[in-house]
C-alpha cells in the first residue's frame, strides 16, 4: 500500500472510534463529577465563565453518595456475583457441547455449531420474552410440573433470580460454545493419543491435557460472558424480581426514571472501573487466539 | 557403509538366539471396505531394531497404530511376549511410541513430559526424579530440563520424545517415522545418535519409515510393505542385494530390469536371452524352473554396471549403447545409457579421480557386468 | 482418529450433553411458535387453532412502521459497519507498525464485551455535548440510532473479516501486484473476491445485532423514531401477549429461512469443490 493511502485506511476507522467510541466515555466521565439540576441535559456544566475567571466545578457528590447508599454497594455485589455463577453455568454446559462438536466427524462440525448459534441470530428479546412464557406461575413448566404430580401449587420461579440465571444462560451460551470450539478443533489429536501411549486414562488425559490446552478459549469465552452480563439490564428487568438488583437495571432506573443523569454516569464509571480489568484480559487473549 | 552396519548387527542379534518377543500373528485390517493390512505376520526378536519400510498407503503406519493400541485389528493376533494384547488399550500395553510430530505437551516442561507417564504409574516422587534425570542424562538434554517444548530445537525435541517414550522401560518401543520432522543434514547425524542410544538402553524396537536409507542405517532387519502387503523381511544387505521381487528391487535404490526368456537352465548356470541386450546374460546357478515359466526378469544395480570405451573381453554379460544422459552428484556420476533398442539403463561411476576425462554425451559406450552382480526375479 | 473403544464413553457424555443443549436452545421457541396460532388470548390455555393474531399483528400500525424503521436502520448500520470493518481489517492484519496500534485494537475488541447500558449512555451524553457545543446532531432519531450501531456493529464486522483475512493466502494478492495491478485494483480484484464470503456474513451478522438492539437505541433515539425493539421491549414489560408470539414465530421463521439456506448454499459449495 501506498504511504498516502496507508493514512487514508488508518485514519478512516480511526477517526470513527476515538469520535464515536472513545471520546463519549469522557463526557461519562466528565458527567459524574457534575450535579444533577432540572435543565436541558439535566447536568451542571464543570466549566464556567463568572467574574471574567475560568471556574472549574467538580463534584465528588455522586461518588459518596454511590458509595454511601447499600443498595448501589449491593447491586454490584449482586452483578459480579451472578455473572461470576451464569458464566461458570454456561461454562459447565458450553465445554461439553464445544467439545462433542469438535471431535463430531468434520463433514458434520459445520452443521452442529450452526445448530448452537442458530438461535443468537434470532431475536434477544424474543428468546427472553419465551422464558416468561414458560417460568409464569401458569406457564408450562408449573403445568407439567403439577400436571406429573410432583407440586400441588405452582412454583414461583418468574420473578425471581433462578428465572435470571435461565435467561443470562440462555441467552450467552453460544457465545461460551463459538471460542471454545474454535480453541478445541485445533488441538492436535496425536496429544491426547500420546497421553494414552503413556499410560493415562480417558478422564486423566482430558484433565491434564486437554483441559490445560483449552486455557485461552475458556478465558475468551468468559469473558465474552461475564462483561456483558455484570451490565445486563434486559433479562434482570424482565425475568428477575425485586431480589434480583443488578447494576444495569439500577443505571437505567437513574436515567430514565429519576433523570439523574450524572449519578447514572458516576455508576457507569464505577462499571467500567470495574470490568477495565477483564477486559484488558479478554483483549489479550483475543489477540493470542487470533495470532496462534 | 549402510551395509557394513547392517553386518555388525546381523551379528549381535545371532548372539541373543533369536529370542521372539513380539509375535504378529495374521494381522488384517479394514477400514470400510478397504484393505490397509493384508494378513501380515511377523515375530520381532528381542533387542532388534526392525524397520517397516514402504511407501505412503502400504500400511505401515496402522499395522504400527495396532502395535500401540490405537486401531484394532479386524482379525489376527499380537502377542507380547507371550501375551495376548490383541484388545488391550494402548495405556494398558508395556509399549510406547515415539510419535513423528514427538506430540510433546506443549504446556509442560520437558521434564514435566518426561515425567508424564510415570506419573501414571503412580511411582513414588523420589524415583520419579531419579529416573528423570537419568533420561535427561542419556539423550545429553539435563541443561533444557525447565524448559517448554516450543523453546527448543528440532534435533532436541526429539531426544526429548525419545526420552519420553523409553522413560517408563517399555518392552518395545515404536518409532513413527523418527527422522520425519528434520532436515536432511540432521537427519543422517541423530539416525546414529538415536540407534547408539537404544544400544545402550537394549530396548526391542518396531520404526516405519518411508526413507530407505533411514531403514538401513538404523536397522537390523526390514520388512517391506505394498499396498498391506509383506513382500520381504531381511537384513539390509538380504533386500538390497537379494531381492526377492521386481517390486522390493526396485524400492530399494535403483535396478536395471531386462526381460528375458529362459536358453538355457542347468544345475550350476543358466542363460537369458533378451533383446534390449547385444549378448547373452549368464547367471551362475539354475532356477530349476518349471516348462511354463520361460520368461524372467534380471535386476542389475548401476553400480555393478560397468561402462567403458572399449569392447569388453566377454561372451556374455554385455551390451553395445550411447550415452543419453549424465548426473554428476560429485561422489559419484550417473550415466543414462541407450542401448539399441531405445531401453535407457543406468551406470554408476565412483569419481575416484579428480576431473578425470570421461564419455560425454553420444559417445559409444559399452557396458557389462560380471556373472554374480544381478539376480533372476520370477516376477 | 481416536479408537471408539479408548474414548468412547467421553464422546457419549459430551455428545448426551450437547443434544440436551441443543433441547434447551430451542424447546422455548418451539413452545412460542406453537402457541402463537392459539385461539385464547390467555397464552398458556390452548384453546384452538388460530391465525387471528398474525392479522393484528400485521393491522398493528405503529407497529408495522417501527418494523419498517428498524429495517432500514439496520440495512445503513450494517452497510457502514462492514465498510468501516473492511478497512480496520486491513489495518489489524497488514499493517504491524503505526502510532496509536494497540489503543486502535482495544477499540475494535471492546465493544465486543462492553454491556449495552454503558455504550448508550455514553454515546447519548456525547450527542447531547455536541449538540451543545457544534449543534449537530440538532435532533436525535434516525442518525443517532445509525452512528451509535454502526460503532457496535463496527466491532462484530472486524472480528469476522479480519479472521478470514488472516487466513488468505497473500503472496495472491503479491501476485496480482507483481503482474502489473495497483495496489487499490489488487485489493478489488483479487483480495475482495476471496474474502467476500466473511464480509457477506459481517453484513449479516451486523444487521441482525442492530435489528435485535433495544438497550442502545433507547438511549440514543428521540420522539418518532422507535424501533421495534423498542416497541416489542414495552410491550413484553407488561406480560406475554400472543401478538408478541405471532412476531417472534415471524422472525424465527425467516432467521431460520435465511440460516437454512446459507447452509445449503455452502453445502452445495464445498460439494462441487470436492468434485473437482
Amino acid at each position: 500500500m501506498l504511504p498516502g493511502g496507508k493514512r487514508w485506511i488508518i485514519g478512516g476507522p480511526y477517526l470513527w472510534l476515538l469520535i464515536f467510541f472513545l471520546l463519549p466515555f469522557i463526557f461519562v466521565l466528565k458527567i459524574s463529577f457534575a450535579e444533577a439540576e432540572l435543565a436541558i441535559p439535566p447536568y451542571s456544566s464543570m466549566f464556567d465563565w463568572t467574574e471574567e475567571a475560568l471556574n472549574i466545578k467538580v463534584s465528588f457528590a455522586n461518588y459518596i453518595w454511590l458509595t454511601g447508599d447499600e443498595l448501589y454497594v449491593v447491586a454490584y455485589w449482586n452483578s459480579i456475583k451472578m455473572a461470576f455463577f451464569s458464566t461458570l453455568f454456561c461454562l459447565l454446559l458450553g465445554y461439553p457441547m464445544a467439545y462433542a462438536i469438535a471431535k463430531a466427524p468434520p463433514h458434520l462440525q459445520t452443521t452442529w455449531l450452526l445448530l448452537v448459534l442458530l438461535p443468537s441470530w434470532t431475536s434477544f428479546l424474543i428468546r427472553v420474552y419465551a422464558w416468561m412464557g414458560l417460568l409464569k406461575n401458569n406457564g408450562i413448566i408449573n403445568g407439567v410440573l403439577m400436571w406429573a404430580g410432583i407440586t400441588d401449587e405452582p412454583i414461583q420461579m418468574l420473578n425471581t433470580n433462578f428465572a435470571v440465571y435461565v435467561g443470562i444462560v440462555y441467552s450467552y451460551l453460544p457465545f461460551m460454545v463459538l471460542p471454545l470450539y474454535a480453541n478445541l478443533v485445533k488441538h492436535d489429536a496425536t496429544l491426547i493419543e500420546a497421553a494414552y501411549d503413556l499410560g493415562a486414562r480417558k478422564w486423566g488425559s482430558f484433565f491434564k491435557i486437554t483441559l490445560p490446552l483449552s486455557k485461552n478459549g475458556i478465558i475468551a469465552g468468559s469473558m465474552l460472558v461475564f462483561i456483558p452480563v455484570v451490565g445486563e439490564y434486559v433479562i434482570p428487568e424482565l425475568l428477575g424480581g425485586t431480589e434480583s438488583i443488578m447494576i444495569g437495571k439500577v443505571l437505567w432506573q437513574e436515567f430514565f426514571n429519576n433523570r439523574d443523569w450524572p449519578v447514572a454516569s458516576a455508576l457507569a464509571t464505577i462499571m467500567i472501573g470495574i470490568l477495565i480489568i477483564p477486559i484488558a484480559l479478554f483483549h489479550r487473549y483475543q489477540n493470542k487466539e487470533s495470532q496462534s | 557403509m549402510a551395509i557394513a552396519a547392517g553386518a555388525r548387527k546381523n551379528q549381535k542379534v545371532n548372539e541373543a538366539e533369536h529370542e521372539t518377543l513380539l509375535s504378529i500373528r495374521n494381522i488384517t485390517k479394514y477400514y470400510d471396505e478397504a484393505l490397509a493390512v493384508d494378513n501380515v505376520s511377523l515375530d520381532i526378536r528381542k533387542g532388534e531394531i526392525f524397520a517397516l519400510l514402504g511407501a505412503s498407503g502400504s500400511g505401515k503406519s496402522t499395522l504400527l497404530r495396532m502395535l500401540a493400541g490405537f486401531e484394532q485389528p479386524t482379525q489376527g493376533h499380537i502377542l507380547l511376549d507371550g501375551v495376548d494384547i490383541t484388545r488391550l488399550p494402548p495405556y494398558q500395553r508395556t509399549i510406547n511410541m515415539m510419535f513423528q510430530s514427538y506430540a510433546l505437551f506443549p504446556h509442560m516442561t520437558v521434564e514435566q513430559n518426561l515425567a508424564f507417564g510415570l506419573k501414571q504409574d503412580k511411582l513414588p516422587k523420589d524415583e520419579i526424579r531419579e529416573r528423570v534425570e537419568r533420561m535427561l542424562k542419556l539423550v545429553h538434554m539435563e541443561k533444557y530440563a525447565r524448559r517448554k517444548p516450543h523453546q527448543l530445537s528440532g534435533g532436541q525435541r526429539q531426544r526429548v520424545a525419545l526420552a519420553r517414550s523409553l522413560a517408563k522401560q517399555p518392552k518395545l518401543l515404536l518409532l513413527d517415522e523418527p527422522m520425519g520432522a528434520l532436515d536432511k543434514k540432521l537427519r543422517t547425524e541423530m539416525q546414529l545418535e538415536v540407534v547408539d542410544i537404544l544400544e545402550n538402553v537394549g530396548v526391542t524396537c518396531v520404526m516405519v519409515t518411508h526413507d530407505q536409507e533411514e531403514a538401513m542405517t538404523m536397522a537390523d532387519r526390514i520388512a517391506i510393505m505394498d499396498e498391506g502387503y509383506i513382500q520381504q523381511v531381511g537384513s539390509p544387505v538380504d533386500v538390497y542385494e537379494s531381492p526377492t521381487s521386481r517390486m522390493v528391487a526396485e524400492f530399494i535404490g535403483s535396478v536395471n530390469i531386462f526381460e528375458g526368456t529362459i536358453r538355457d537352465d542347468e544345475e550350476d548356470h543358466m542363460t537369458l536371452n533378451c533383446p534390449d541386450l547385444d549378448a547373452l546374460i549368464y547367471i551362475g546357478h539354475g532356477v530349476s524352473s518349471g516348462i511354463d515359466e520361460r520368461s524372467m526378469l534380471f535386476a542389475l544395480r548401476p553400480e555393478k554396471t560397468v561402462m567403458t570405451v572399449e569392447k569388453p573381453d566377454q561372451e556374455f554379460n554385455w551390451s553395445e549403447g550411447k550415452v543419453h544422459d549424465i548426473a554428476y552428484l560429485g561422489g559419484h556420476t550417473v550415466y543414462y545409457v541407450e542401448l539399441p533398442s531405445g531401453k535407457i539403463i543406468q551406470c554408476f561411476l565412483a569419481n575416484t579421480v579428480r576431473r578425470a576425462e570421461r564419455p560425454t554425451w553420444e559417445d559409444s559406450v559399452y557396458i557389462h557386468w560380471a556373472v554374480d552382480s544381478g539376480v533372476v526375479l520370477r516376477s | 482418529m481416536i479408537d471408539s473403544t479408548a474414548a468412547g464413553k467421553r464422546i457419549s457424555l459430551s455428545n448426551g450433553i450437547f443434544w440436551l443443549g441443543i433441547f434447551f436452545l430451542y424447546a422455548p421457541m418451539l413452545v412460542l411458535i406453537v402457541y402463537s396460532f392459539n385461539e385464547s388470548r390467555l397464552v398458556t390455555v390452548w384453546s384452538g387453532w388460530s391465525v387471528k393474531w398474525y392479522a393484528e399483528l400485521f393491522n398493528d400500525q405503529q407497529l408495522m412502521s417501527a418494523v419498517l424503521r428498524s429495517l432500514e436502520i439496520a440495512f445503513y448500520s450494517a452497510s457502514a459497519a462492514v465498510v468501516l470493518g473492511l478497512l480496520a481489517s486491513i489495518v489489524i492484519v497488514r499493517f504491524h507498525r503505526f502510532r496509536g496500534r494497540t489503543l486502535f485494537s482495544g477499540m475494535i475488541t471492546a465493544p465486543l464485551v462492553m454491556p449495552d447500558v454503558i455504550i448508550g449512555l455514553s454515546m447519548l451524553l456525547l450527542f447531547v455535548a455536541m449538540a451543545q457545543f457544534v449543534g449537530w446532531p440538532a435532533e436525535r432519531g434516525l442518525l443517532t440510532v445509525w452512528i451509535a450501531h454502526t460503532t457496535f456493529c463496527l466491532a462484530y464486522s472486524t472480528v469476522v473479516i479480519s479472521s478470514r483475512l488472516r487466513e488468505m493466502d497473500q503472496s495472491l494478492e503479491e501476485a496480482a501486484l507483481d503482474l502489473g495491478a495497483t495496489p487499490v485494483r489488487a485489493f478489488l480484484k483479487v483480495t475482495l473476491p476471496i474474502i467476500s464470503p466473511a464480509v457477506l456474513s459481517a453484513w449479516l451478522l451486523s444487521f441482525t445485532l442492530s435489528l435485535d438492539d433495544v438497550v442502545i437505541a433507547s438511549f440514543v433515539t428521540g420522539p418518532g423514531a422507535t424501533t421495534l425493539p423498542i416497541e416489542v421491549f414495552s410491550s413484553v414489560r407488561l406480560g406475554v401477549t400472543p401478538k408478541i408470539n405471532a412476531l417472534a414465530t415471524i422472525i424465527i421463521a425467516l432467521v431460520s429461512l435465511a440460516a437454512f439456506g446459507s447452509w445449503y448454499f455452502t453445502k452445495k459449495l464445498e460439494q462441487s469443490r470436492q468434485m473437482h
